[in-house]
């Protein structure tokens, strides 16, 4: 199943003019531990989908908001010439693709 | 009442904008108010001065620095922490208006002055300073927070608000690179063991938030500088043919511009003088290099030619200069003369005036945490601006 199908939330921010963050969010423990467990959301995947190296990567695991969390520098400083998303708000797309395997007895859910 | 950050950057012309507001405001009200003025913009030869004494180090991912770096920025603010506001709190003022400012601290600041414990403190502020943003969905409405000594309780006020355990802890996430670690001017706030408890449908519980005190204080510095003038022209094409070779087709117009302003400017400006990006709206406008679907041939894009140089004449001359390459530059698909671009506008081109990028993402080691930070004291309202205390506060 796509990340996108269990989340509740994918989104992209900066983080400062000098840093983009990335917030993939879901509605409950369920669908948090599926995700934790699968192992699939992981630095070096991270750093293949979007083209930096995978020490620039930082990955944040939290329990308590039913999250994940990655951050990395911006590829452009923001407003530097050609940045065209100054806000950041716009890069998660390539998360929303990845592919989460269930378990062959997972009973769960798309979140829709 | 304490307002941080006043017209967003806290640079000295927008605190002083803010002030004229709420000046209009509190007269409108009758009343009067004793006022505490803090400006938080850099003077460069003080910045030059602390970066020859290496104290000024760089944050993670800054851009290079140097002492032409601080010359030639148009501004340049500080972040300050709680210390200058608690410095105003101390004075018994009303109101604190403040440049650039920690958004916590302006929560923190207060509790931390009556001997609350700093963590929790910070934590807090951390949590109410986006508003409802905090709630499981953001809405009108103000949060509150009752701070005790071993725990803070945050409960919304307006109509269908919530805050859930999973919506504070949450809130944590938001624009900041790490979740857990937040690095304030005298030290970290670590909620790496923060707890959050509902205690009921609306109201969280939030224990175990520690604070780190840094070994040495730092004031967070923040500064643009001036990329240039920029004139634009927004247009688009539908015309597959051109589609499937765009990157070619555009390049070979970008070498036409090139040589059409060294044929009509000359000597007098070289590739140097200016700068042209076209942003390519419908296949990887938004995202750039980071797009994964760069090899999808379009239907249609729009395209946005920026041309940015010293001067907005120049820059306008650029713009012109490319109209003719972007709307005739042939393809081999077709014969006879083609028109290869749809202008959205006539003239063309948009002058767009100044435009800046950041170019700090530093900090200053000072003496004091007040050193980089200037207060006034003013009583605003029913009378006009008296300067009741001119003297800088140090």
């Amino acid at each position: 199943m796509k990340l996108a199908d269990l989340a509740t939330l994918i989104r992209s921010k900066n983080a400062g003019p000098f840093f983009l963050t990335f917030d993939i969010m879901f509605a409950d423990e369920e669908h948090y531990q599926l995700v934790k467990a699968s192992r699939c959301l992981n630095t070096q995947m991270f750093a293949a989908l979007y083209a930096c190296p995978v020490q620039a990567v930082r990955f944040f695991e939290c329990e308590n908001a039913f999250a994940f969390k990655f951050s990395f520098p911006r590829p452009l400083p923001q407003g530097e010439f050609g940045d065209a998303d100054l806000h950041g708000g716009q890069q998660f797309i390539p998360l929303m693709n990845v592919e989460i395997p269930l378990p062959e007895d997972q009973t769960i859910r798309p979140r829709y | 009442m304490l307002i941080g950050s006043a017209g967003t950057a806290g640079a000295d012309a927008q605190v002083d904008w803010t002030l004229d507001i709420v000046n209009e405001i509190v007269r409108e009200a009758g009343v009067k108010v004793r006022t505490a003025v803090i400006y938080a913009e850099q003077v460069k030869d003080t910045l030059i001065e602390l970066f020859r004494q290496q104290r000024i180090k760089p944050l993670d991912a800054a851009p290079y620095l140097d002492e032409d770096t601080i010359k030639g920025s148009a501004h340049m603010v500080g972040m300050m922490g709680a210390e200058p506001l608690q410095k105003a709190l101390a004075e018994g003022v009303d109101f604190i208006l403040a440049g650039r400012c920690s958004d916590s601290a302006l929560y923190a600041a207060l509790p931390i002055l009556h001997g609350f414990p700093e963590g929790l403190a910070w934590h807090a502020g951390k949590v109410v300073e986006c508003g409802t943003m905090a709630c499981e969905t953001a809405g009108k409405g103000i949060m509150f927070v009752r701070l005790r000594h071993d725990h803070f309780l945050v409960k919304p006020f307006g109509q269908g608000l919530r805050c859930t355990p999973q919506s504070v802890a949450a809130h944590s996430l938001y624009e900041n690179v790490d979740p857990f670690h937040f690095t304030e001017s005298s030290g970290t706030v670590d909620i790496t063991e923060a707890t959050y408890e509902a205690i009921d449908p609306i109201t969280v519980r939030v224990a175990n938030s520690h604070f780190q005190p840094a070994d040495s204080y730092t004031v967070k510095l923040e500064g643009a500088e001036l990329l240039g003038y920029q004139t634009i022209i927004i247009g688009g094409i539908r015309d597959p043919f051109l589609l499937r070779q765009l990157d070619s087709w555009l390049a070979n117009v970008r070498t036409y511009i090139e040589e059409t302003i060294a044929r009509v400017l000359g000597s007098q400006v070289t590739k140097e003088d200016y700068h042209l990006v076209f942003h390519v709206y419908g296949r990887d406008g938004v995202m750039g290099a980071l797009e994964p679907e760069r090899e999808v041939i379009p239907k249609e894009v729009g395209i946005v030619l920026e041309a940015t140089a010293a001067t907005q004449q120049l820059a306008t001359i650029i713009a012109q200069l490319s109209r003719q390459p972007l709307l005739h530059y042939p393809i081999a698909e077709w014969r006879g003369a083609t028109t290869t671009f749809a202008c959205l506008h006539n003239p063309a081109h948009i002058e767009r005036g100044p435009v800046y990028r950041f170019n700090l993402h530093h900090v200053v080691i000072p003496q004091s945490p007040l050193e980089l930070f200037r207060t006034k004291f003013v009583e605003i309202g029913r009378t006009v601006l008296i300067d009741v205390n001119q003297g800088v506060s140090r």
